[in-house]
């Protein structure tokens, strides 16, 4: 019977290859449950802190700060760009880092400098590889994300930006739409957009600071880019768990013809085996 | 029944508390402060401390907060709380950290911007997805 210990082999080892697909696959969805709760845990609060900054962007106080104003000429840009740790999540950090230099290819093509922070491994690795001038970069928030470890890597592009080094930051990472559906997304953070600071009702009246409107405006407003930075990372984890889970779930499912095909071979050679046996056999018994 | 005020208690992370009160006494960064209902509208810092909220039916919650902002508006209360605990050093510390740590990694790289490789490689691994999601599909299953 030639080479069905070698079938037999391979039959073992996508078995085992399945096994462990499998098990990531029941990892991803019970991690996918949980981003998806961080992500709605997260929202109240960015929707409350939307809410007042659309206030202040309306309320006109004596003090107007930088990231409510439009800057005429825009001659270096930064971007943020949220991409998972890990891989094995199919193209999910493909088609965002496609989109992204797709943008910094556009931005290089007006003229302008870029600088990039990277959060998480694969875009970091992948900038690095390009070559971009990386301001800042974070890697290795885990599964669950802290707003603590996001504050310096932040912090450092919205320094620049007051600094007037950049005068435009852009965020990208992959919203989730559904399990199936996730979708590379580069949004502008700053100058924020007005059409995101959307308020019904037209303001009149405007707050009492304490200790002052600079000091109340400056906290509350770096706490805004924070939270959208927090929320970006938070919608990217609950993506990439889910595109990890259906890309597993495909490998799975693969493994499985796999070892049907290899099953059907196997059983053939070992019919051909049989059949030339019982051949020789009556061969043999004919001759004598 | 005394007069009422919503209050939300949110943090980054998660929403602490939501519901009516009667007053809430929030540690500002000029001093405590004491919300009743129709308060003028006001935003503040606040301080680590906590928020005690004083609900209609006698009860009272206390709410352990390491800073944030408070928002005030005749009928809503909004604290915003911090997850983490802040200071224009502590967040300038970090910031270093983050900065070091980019320039570590730049240091340790060569070239200026190559769009055309990465273009290709990415174009790679996208046409390698479309074979890959081709296969399947003619796969027999």
């Amino acid at each position: 019977m030639p080479g069905s210990k070698e079938i037999r082999a391979k039959i073992k080892s996508v078995e085992n290859t399945r096994k462990i697909t499998r098990a990531m696959e029941m990892v991803a969805a019970s991690k996918m449950r949980k981003a998806q709760e961080r992500m709605r845990a997260a929202r109240p609060y960015a929707e409350k802190i939307r809410q007042v900054a659309a206030h202040l962007s309306r309320a006109n106080p004596e003090y107007k700060h930088p990231f409510l104003v439009k800057r005429d000429a825009i001659k270096n840009v930064g971007l943020i760009i949220v991409t998972s740790d890990k891989g094995l999540c199919g193209g999910l950090n493909t088609n965002l880092l496609r989109l992204v230099v797709g943008r910094m290819k556009e931005f290089e093509g007006q003229g302008k400098g870029i600088n990039v922070c990277p959060i998480g491994n694969k875009g970091f690795g992948f900038m690095n590889r390009l070559g971009a001038n990386v301001r800042s970069h974070l890697t290795g928030l885990g599964d669950t994300p802290h707003i603590e470890k996001l504050i310096g890597a932040v912090k450092i592009m919205l320094d620049a930006y007051v600094a007037g080094e950049i005068d435009a930051i852009y965020l990208s990472y992959n919203s989730f739409i559904n399990t199936m559906k996730q979708e590379p997304r580069v949004e502008q953070l700053l100058p924020l957009a007005s059409e995101k600071l959307e308020t019904t009702s037209g303001v009149t009246w405007d707050y009492i600071y304490e200790p002052g409107a600079k000091e109340v405006v400056d906290a509350l407003l770096v706490r805004y880019i924070e939270s959208l930075v927090y929320n970006a990372v938070t919608e990217n984890q609950a993506s990439e768990q889910s595109a990890r889970m259906v890309a597993m779930k495909a490998a799975s499912d693969n493994a499985k013809s796999v070892i049907g095909e290899l099953k059907l071979v196997y059983n053939k050679a070992r019919q051909a085996a049989i059949t030339k046996e019982i051949s020789e056999i009556v061969g043999g018994a004919a001759a004598v | 029944m005394a007069m009422t005020i919503h209050v939300d208690v949110v943090s980054a992370e998660e929403s602490l508390f939501s519901g009516l009160a009667e007053v809430v006494v929030v540690p500002g960064a000029m001093g405590e402060l004491g919300i009743y209902p129709r308060h003028a509208p006001l935003l503040t810092r606040i301080k680590p401390g906590s928020v005690r909220i004083k609900l209609p039916n006698e009860g009272e919650q206390l709410i352990y907060v390491s800073g944030g902002m408070l928002e005030v508006q005749p009928s809503v209360v909004t604290i915003l709380a911090d997850t983490a605990i802040r200071g224009g050093d502590l967040d300038e510390a970090r910031a270093l950290e983050a900065k070091r740590a980019a320039e570590e990694a730049m240091r340790n790289r060569v070239s200026d911007i190559d769009y055309a490789q990465a273009q290709a490689e990415l174009i790679e691994a996208v046409a390698q997805l479309r074979a890959i999601q081709q296969l399947r599909k003619q796969m027999p299953h």
